[in-house]
């Protein structure tokens, strides 16, 4: 059952603002505190809000929890590859292999005040999405199967 | 004492939590007492972590000072990821049973036996 | 050069590979079952490779000691880290690569077993996927150098073992049965946590191998101590925290019950890990050994007899289980009570723990085996109720035999290898204390009496009419019994080869606390 126009509305503004609030915290995870984890949870509350305000049938006509089961895997497939690719360097398995090969992710971080530089800290910014992406796709997805679970008779 | 207050508010927590699982009835009031024993090792943890002063250890260009070591910081971030994934498993374990059985009461939930 | 990198990086390969096969099944199970269950066996078939490779070069080599996210694995204290091992640090000695072994080998059996077994179920991808997970988590338990590492894997363990308890969710007993192990095992793991804290608080350091050198058994770390010993002998199913064993081994589907039997291990490999090499030689070691023994035998006893009157052939195996890790126990607090007498240790205290090690592999071999035929009966009859069931001697011949070999395993019968340890364990346990020989022998014709009585009421008797219909399970479901059965006989027939080959190497290995130091601080 949808929820009231009121509601509806102010879910579908909101809505934006949550997910580019989380991408903000799993991008900048390794420069404030933050990190995958916590952006992923951020987003995966954004998909919640829709989740309340919108029917469970609408939903998962616009969203299918397949699609969620996917971006939970592709999450977790990116980190594993991720951490293995290092095998390939010649050092153990999660050594940051990003760091001191060419200008990409690499800068020194600054100390004090300053706008943040991205690209830094080799491949824990692509652990960190990876993680996020995982975390917003098995988080929605929790939620998903309980809504279903609440909706059928006892 | 008042730099011992953390851990004694840890201890406090473990044990309020294992009484609440031992003496509730309803499952959900359970899993809140298993919650409760989490926040409590997360208390103690951060607790441990804890330096006076210290900076955070991501710069490579730091000033001279003291530097927290980040490993319970991990551990607890860790642990609170662990408790998330394992609180909606039970939740969901309580939703299937509340189906099946009609009832959240421990003490009606008991087919096993023997 | 392939080789090479192979070879240099099997302690994280051994992790790497289930993980990413498990991380990799929902995708490949979207396009195809089959080639699924093809990428599910290639994986587990990879990780038995791996195992393989890695318990050759521990014994040829030594302890093997991988730090990761290093330049080179055996960079275990950086330069620039003040002597602390700052990283993460697989420390793989003979013991450790003694249970990888056993836990990926029955992971193979389980694997090809589930084949036929899971193929009538929903839920197939989730199903694989865990079991992956589960392999990944007993793995991680015993190859791992680092206390809070070995915290994350027990709760992996937990996890994924509760959510296959609970898998066949259309029976709500599944569910109560998963719920009941969950709850335990998170309690249990924080309980281990709340013991990490500690000793982290004290000595600055997670890696087993500096706090057991700095180890001073303070009041705190008697608490911690007390702790993780509780928590691990609860998850290894040790009386008298035994009571979610039988409901959960009960309720899972036959081929995870298999595999639950190694991950309960996994926690007693985490007794013997914390007692012999975390506090070694400070901690009393004869008190805390006879409380081992102690344990040991309520497990043997109280376990055997709660088995006799089940009704459920699972209950009935799953009380048997909690008997036999009374053995195990029995075995390794001997070992651990005369463990500063070099003298009593060489006389009777290692060929105990050598009884005691050799029976955690043989347990998980004749067992695993034994809940594969059960599961095999309620494949086909759809029953587990020993008074409904009878007859099946006459159409499920081959399940019969594998039937027949697990029980005269599991009562210490020769020619199997229950017989060889359990030998071993009277033998030696004789020497120190008879009465506990003798009430181990009594626990072992109890064992057979009940598989007696079990195996009459399943096999034998006339064909029943409402099982006249009933054929051999798939052939999937008979080539991992097959493989199992085939090791319990190699066990059985060969004992010596074995122990010399790997039980001996792994007693050693537990007793020897400074060389588990030194691999990884360096030094002797």
């Amino acid at each position: 059952m949808n929820m009231s126009k009121i509601v509806r509305s102010a879910a579908n503004l909101l809505f934006p603002f949550i997910l580019v609030f989380g991408f903000y915290i799993v991008l900048h995870g390794h420069l404030t505190p933050g990190g995958g984890f916590q952006g992923g949870a951020v987003i995966a509350t954004g998909f919640v809000l829709m989740f309340v305000a919108y029917s469970y049938d609408f939903i998962t006509g616009c969203i299918g929890a397949e699609s969620l089961h996917t971006t939970e895997t592709i999450g977790l497939l990116l980190f594993i590859v991720t951490a293995l690719v290092a095998l390939g360097f010649g050092v153990t398995f999660f050594t940051n292999w990003m760091l001191d090969v060419g200008p990409v992710l690499n800068n020194p971080v600054a100390y004090g005040p300053n706008p943040g530089d991205l690209n830094t800290a080799g491949f824990i910014p692509v652990m960190n999405l990876a993680v996020g992406i995982e975390v917003l796709g098995a988080l929605s997805v929790i939620v998903l199967y309980m809504l279903s679970g609440t909706k059928e008779e006892i | 004492m008042f730099f011992n207050l953390p851990f004694i508010v840890a201890a406090l927590l473990v044990i309020l939590g294992i009484i609440t699982m031992l003496i509730k009835r309803n499952l959900i009031k359970m899993i809140m007492g298993l919650a409760l024993v989490e926040a409590g090792v997360n208390l103690l943890l951060v607790s441990i972590g804890y330096r006076a002063g210290g900076i955070a250890p991501i710069f490579t260009s730091a000033p001279d000072g003291v530097m927290v070591m980040p490993t319970v910081q991990a551990m607890t971030l860790t642990n609170i990821v662990i408790g998330i994934a394992t609180t909606a498993l039970l939740l969901s374990f309580v939703m299937v049973i509340y189906r099946m059985y009609g009832t959240a009461n421990a003490e009606k939930v008991r087919k096993l036996r023997g | 050069m392939m080789q090479e990198l192979l070879l240099q990086n099997l302690p994280a390969l051994l992790l790497a590979v289930p993980m990413l096969g498990a991380f990799a099944t929902p995708l490949i199970g979207k396009a195809s079952g089959g080639a699924r269950n093809l990428w599910a066996v290639a994986i587990m078939l990879a990780t038995l490779a791996v195992a393989v490779l890695l318990t050759a070069q521990v014994l040829s080599t030594g302890t093997v000691v991988y730090t990761f996210g290093a330049e080179t694995p055996d960079l275990t204290v950086p330069a620039d880290s003040g002597g602390i091992p700052i990283r993460i640090i697989f420390t793989v000695d003979a013991m450790g690569a003694f249970m990888a072994l056993a836990a990926s080998f029955v992971g193979l059996g389980v694997m090809l077993y589930s084949f036929a077994s899971a193929s009538r179920s929903t839920g197939q991808n989730g199903y694989y996927a865990l079991l992956l997970l589960l392999v990944v988590g007993i793995l991680g338990m015993v190859c791992t150098g680092d206390m809070f590492n070995f915290f994350v894997f027990l709760e992996i363990n937990s996890l994924a073992g509760a959510a296959l308890v609970a898998s066949r969710v259309d029976k709500g007993v599944a569910v109560e049965a998963g719920l009941k192990y969950a709850v335990l095992s998170t309690l249990g793991g924080l309980l281990v946590l709340f013991a990490i804290a500690l000793l982290y608080g004290q000595y600055g350091a997670l890696n087993i191998a500096v706090i057991a050198s700095r180890m001073l058994f303070t009041p705190l770390d008697q608490i911690a101590l007390v702790m993780l010993l509780v928590a691990l002998a609860m998850k290894a199913g040790a009386v008298p925290m035994h009571f979610w064993t039988p409901d959960a081994y009960s309720m899972a589907p036959s081929s995870i019950t298999a595999l639950l039997v190694v991950a309960s291990q996994a926690s007693l490999y985490g007794v013997f890990r914390v007692v012999f090499t975390l506090y070694g030689l400070t901690l009393e070691y004869a008190t805390i050994g006879w409380i081992i023994i102690i344990l040991g035998v309520l497990s043997m006893f109280v376990g055997v007899t709660m088995a006799i009157p089940q009704k459920d052939v699972k209950r009935l195996m799953a009380y048997h289980a909690v008997s036999q890790t009374g053995y195990m126990l029995l075995g390794v607090g001997v070992g651990l009570a005369v463990l500063g007498n070099q003298q009593l240790l060489d006389t009777y205290g290692v060929i105990a723990m050598e009884g005691g090690i050799f029976h955690i592999i043989n347990h998980a071999m004749y067992k695993g085996l034994l809940f594969l035929t059960a599961g095999a009966i309620f494949y086909r009859t759809g029953t587990r109720n020993l008074n409904q069931l009878g007859g099946l001697g006459h159409s499920m011949k081959w399940t019969m035999v594998f039937f027949i070999i697990g029980a005269l395993a599991i009562a210490g019968i020769p020619p199997f290898n229950g017989f060889a340890s359990k030998l071993m364990i009277y033998e030696s346990v004789f020497l120190f204390n008879p009465l506990l020989a003798i009430i181990a022998m009594v626990v072992s014709i109890l064992t057979l009496a009940s598989f007696v009585k079990v195996f009459h009421s399943i096999f034998m008797g006339p064909r029943l009419p409402e099982y006249a219909d009933v054929r051999e399970v798939p052939a999937p479901m008979i080539i991992g019994m097959a493989l199992l059965s085939l090791l319990v006989i190699l066990f059985g027939v060969f004992p010596q080869e074995v122990v010399d080959l790997l039980i001996t190497p792994a007693a050693g290995a537990l007793i020897d606390q400074g060389g588990y130091i030194a691999s990884v601080l360096g030094g002797a």
